[in-house]
């Protein structure tokens, strides 16, 4: 017998008393009952309780402020859909402009080695949608924000929310996820409580994350 | 049970490896109760867990429905498993992972040996993980030439120190940050020899001993949170990073779940990522969620693998009034409020699964009589803190009771000389079982009295009652037991005035004249 | 309203004041108390230390002594007692296969209650210096004990009618809610991580300079007592239903003749 049929069997074996199946309870909160000012207020307190660095700035804004963000950053990796705009104010790829970063693009027909990374000081992504109530952003791998590791190995994150994708409880993110997405929620810089349970930041992930989010 | 022919199963199938207390838990208490500095370590972190807990906790208004929720959710799981799992597997498997079955440790160990070998690699990163943890699989693969390096942080200080985990959310709880930095000094080749004791330095100085291993690593191995039996998805709840780390960028990834860590469908994630971080760590959520469905062209390993492992868990199943123990999901809540571990350690409980749910997991899946795991269901005073702080509900003190019962029960049908317990017990049942055997008995309560002496303290009992004494005085029994009060003076009451003072006297007012008082 | 006493089998045959404070307190309010003779004890020692086959007796007394008509509700001055009667006494039944006394233990449960829930949620007490007249010129803290708090749920009842009571000083206890390490048989098969809980225990107790400690349960107070009496504390243990029964003209002694638990030298 293999040992599927012989484990399948044995909690067949396990459950002859046929337990009911119960009926779940949903009585919690699944939908917001905050206005979209209030979830912003909310997301951008979680998120510095998490030490992350948080910006807020009207959508036309964007590119001004990402090129503030990244002044003196020498080099910049962004997954292939991040929308172009962002990257505007950037001085075009080439220039040999003294302070304004080096930008990589990881896409599926290039994609960056580990090394490559490495050797990155910072990614800007896009997120896909956020939780105000626990400070959580997620990143989904869809192409504006890139392959998992892109969004790890250099050692600061700048992550682009826009304010319409703040959702206040878990439930509702959930729900505009797509399951099967290789998915990666993030609540604040790398962290750990290993030491006498007290957190610190800053451990394997990146050890900068910085929130720009657009109104 | 011996259902050892074709096609019936033989239950319970028992689970093996790290699973049990090798000495009895009174003894190996009685020790660890001696490390005053481990007694330090232990009551500094877990106050300030409690601490963390509470106070996120009482921030969400729907905790309780949350609970009851979970504890739903599992029970669903639980009841429908066989059939969660097909589904599972079939989702899995068709998004190019690969899944295995386990059917204990020695079988589960094997397959990740076979898995490391086909890609010609000696050495894998690890990320925390519970189910290799009770496996021994590190142990395994050394004996097999092949080298297992922990990536988290507490995991790799316990590895450092070739010590063993006493936790199983924080496994170095037991040291604090001058003994982690000893032991950094000590063992990292690389390391800063100006390391200061510092977190944030300690942390820094881990990333630095593992960022080569990270980035070079061509396979992983790690545990799972939660397996989504509707979607095939696998999720891994982490903070440091390490696990982002070896769950995307080696080439191979084998991953080690517990059959029990299923929940029906992917919404039910909602549920399980509010109750989980608040519970362990105390943060209203944790650094990094990773999730997986099999393969994802171009993004991370491309080689998945799942080992669904059983090692006693279906054994557990089949205790109808056990079983509620496999709707665990590993936050230790229960340990950082229990008083017995606060005092103890998790060493203590011998067994990969420590504290409240370690008294009652291990013994259900290994069986009762296996090594010394039938002293751990007595490693509790029945508080109840436990049963209060776990989210999904598991009514922990009723089934240390229920497997105090099996304990017992089985003692009685193997061993013939009864013990000093049995002796009372024996005695109390005829005592109790009538208030005219009671009322026999308080006759001779003025000899206890006369023991006592001219104190009214009873300072040494002999036997097992002698335990008593070690650390506390018995009070001299009361001349009169209520009963016989009651018999002989007391008097139907005539009217008494609530708070004039205008009582008779008569046995209504006062409680107080005679002796035999609270003591 | 006629209330049975189960007084408990600790409370008969150790601390009898504890009862007979009960009565007292129960006939000040003008109701008619009851003593079904043929009680003895819950069982409790006997399911937590696994023996079901020998607590079965010991229930099926209890429901056969309490499941009569002729009283009200039943009361015990114990939190754990009545979780017991409660909670593990249809469990014992189930598993040693008594559907019958399941039944029986079903309804002996639903109307027994713990002291401090008949005198709030039934009789109606907020006031004890008022509707008892309860007089106690001491300073006192409070240890809630574990079944009460987490089996019965019974909150801060026991803190509110001590609070009410004349001339008491209440002062808090540093980590109140933490067990006392008493857990019946625990003490005897774990001593050791036992005594360092009551270790804790009284040296939080001695820390807030109260002269004695109050509660629900007669066995943690033995307990709590018998550790702070072989450190050699002059820090006693009272029993809160004695602190109500306690009144101006028939005041209870903290020191002097009658004994409390650790109070002597």
């Amino acid at each position: 017998m293999s040992a599927r049929e012989d484990i399948l069997n044995r909690i067949g074996a396990a459950l002859r008393d046929a337990p009911a199946v119960p009926d779940i309870p949903r009585n919690y909160r699944r939908v917001s009952a905050m206005t979209a000012e209030q979830r912003l207020e909310q997301l951008v307190d979680r998120l510095v309780d998490y030490k992350a660095s948080v910006f807020v700035v009207p959508a036309a804004e964007a590119a001004g402020k990402l090129a503030e963000l990244l002044a003196g950053t020498a080099s910049v990796v962004v997954p292939h859909g991040l929308p172009q705009e962002w990257l505007s104010a950037l001085p075009p790829a080439g220039t040999d402009d003294a302070g304004s970063p080096a930008v990589a693009v990881d896409s599926p027909q290039r994609r960056l080695t580990v090394a490559e990374l490495d050797a990155v000081d910072a990614v800007v992504t896009a997120a896909a949608v956020a939780v105000s109530e626990t400070g959580t952003i997620m990143l989904d791998g869809s192409p504006s924000q890139g392959r998992r590791i892109i969004s790890l190995v250099p050692d600061r994150h700048v992550c682009v929310l826009r304010a319409a994708d703040i959702v206040e409880v878990l439930p509702e993110a959930v729900a505009r996820l797509e399951a099967t997405a290789p998915q990666t929620w993030i609540s604040g810089p790398s962290a750990t409580s290993d030491i006498e349970l007290e957190r610190v930041e800053g451990v394997h992930g990146p050890r900068t994350l910085d929130v720009l989010i657009l109104q | 049970m011996s259902g050892t022919f074709l096609g019936m199963p033989a239950l319970p199938a028992y689970g093996h490896g790290n699973l049990n207390a090798t000495e009895p838990f009174p003894k190996a208490a009685h020790r660890e109760l001696g490390n005053a500095q481990l007694r330090a370590n232990l009551g500094h972190a877990t106050h300030t867990i409690r601490d963390k807990r509470l106070k996120v906790v009482a921030e969400l208004p729907d905790w309780e429905d949350m609970r009851d929720s979970g504890s739903a959710i599992k029970n669903a799981t639980m009841a429908q498993l066989p059939a969660l799992l097909e589904q599972f597997e079939a989702n899995f498997t068709a998004r190019g992972g690969t899944i295995h079955w386990a059917r204990d440790a020695q079988e589960a160990n094997e397959i990740v040996t076979s898995l490391v070998r086909a890609t010609g690699e000696t050495e894998v990163v690890k990320v925390k993980s519970m189910a290799t943890q009770e496996i021994g699989l590190n142990e395994y693969l050394e004996d097999q030439g092949i080298a297992a390096f922990e990536t988290d942080l507490a995991e790799l200080i316990v590895q450092l120190d070739h010590d063993k985990p006493s936790h199983i959310l924080v496994p170095a709880i037991h040291k604090n940050r001058s003994q982690i930095r000893e032991i950094f000094l000590r063992e990292m080749e690389d390391v800063d020899p100006a390391l200061t004791d510092e977190p944030a330095r300690l942390a820094e100085a881990a990333r630095r001993h593992l960022r080569k291993k990270f980035l070079t690593a061509k396979v992983a191995v790690s545990g799972a949170n939660f397996g989504l039996a509707d979607t095939g998805t696998l999720t891994v709840v982490e903070s440091e990073g390490n696990g982002r780390m070896c769950l995307t960028l080696p080439d191979t990834l084998i991953t080690v779940m517990g059959i029990e860590k299923l929940l029906p469908s992917w919404s039910d994630l909602e549920v399980f990522m509010q109750l989980l971080p608040r519970s362990s760590t105390g943060e209203r959520m944790n650094p990094y969620t990773s999730l997986w469905t099999g393969v994802t062209p171009g993004d991370g390993p491309q080689n998945v693998h799942l080992v669904l492992l059983d090692n006693g868990r279906t054994a557990a199943l089949a205790d109808e009034m056990g079983r509620t123990a496999l709707n665990c999901i590993r936050c230790s809540a229960c340990m950082n409020v229990c008083p017995v571990y606060e005092r103890t350690g998790g060493h203590a409980y011998g067994s990969t699964y420590p504290g409240p749910i370690g008294a009652i997991l291990s013994p259900l899946m290994t069986g009762i009589k296996s090594e010394k795991n039938n002293s751990l269901p007595y490693a509790s005073s029945l508080c109840g803190a436990c049963f209060d702080a776990c989210p999904v509900k598991i009514n922990i003190p009723e089934i240390l009771v229920h497997l105090r019962g099996e304990d017992v029960d089985s003692r009685r049908a193997t061993i013939k000389v009864p013990t000093q317990m049995d002796l009372m017990m024996k005695g109390a049942e005829w005592a109790f079982s009538d208030g005219a055997h009671l009322g026999l008995l308080e006759k001779g309560l003025p000899l206890g009295r006369l023991a006592a002496g001219r104190d009214k303290v009873i300072k040494k009992l002999p036997g097992l009652a002698g335990k008593w004494t070690r650390s506390r005085d018995l009070p001299a029994p009361p001349g009169q037991s209520f009963r016989q009060w009651w018999a002989r003076d007391h008097k139907a009451p005539d009217g008494v005035v609530p708070g004039t003072g205008t009582t008779n006297g008569t046995g209504t007012g006062s409680p107080t004249e005679s002796e035999g008082g609270q003591a | 309203m006629k209330i049975a006493l189960f007084a408990t089998c600790i409370v008969d045959a150790m601390y009898p004041r504890t009862a007979r404070a009960t009565v007292a307190i129960l006939e000040r309010l003008g109701h008619e108390v009851v003593f079904p003779p043929g009680q003895a004890c819950c069982g409790q020692m006997h399911v937590n230390s696994g023996y079901f086959k020998e607590a079965l007796p010991v229930v099926a007394n209890h429901v056969r002594a309490f499941d009569t008509d002729d009283y009200d509700v039943a009361v015990a001055p114990s939190g754990s007692c009545v979780a017991s009667v409660k909670h593990q006494h249809e469990l014992v039944a189930r598993r040693c296969g008594d559907a019958a006394l399941e039944a029986r233990a079903a309804v002996v449960g639903a109307k027994t209650y713990e002291l401090s829930q008949l005198l709030t949620d039934v009789l109606g007490v907020t006031d004890a210096a008022r509707q008892l007249g309860s007089h106690f010129p001491h300073k006192v803290t409070y240890h809630p004990s574990c079944h009460g708090m987490r089996l019965l749920k019974l909150g801060d009842r026991q803190l509110k009618l001590l609070a009410s009571v004349a001339g008491i000083e209440l002062v808090e206890l540093p980590e109140a809610d933490q067990c006392c390490g008493f857990g019946g048989t625990f003490s005897l098969k774990n001593a050791d991580v036992s005594g360092a809980m009551l270790e804790d225990k009284a040296a939080n107790i001695c820390g807030t300079g109260a002269e004695l400690c109050t509660g629900g349960d007669a066995s943690c107070l033995m307990h709590i007592g018998g550790g702070l009496s072989r450190q050699g504390s002059k820090v006693g243990t009272l029993h809160f239903a004695e602190i109500l029964a306690s009144t101006l003209d028939n005041p209870v002694p903290v020191a002097g003749d009658v004994q409390l638990a650790g109070g002597r030298r």
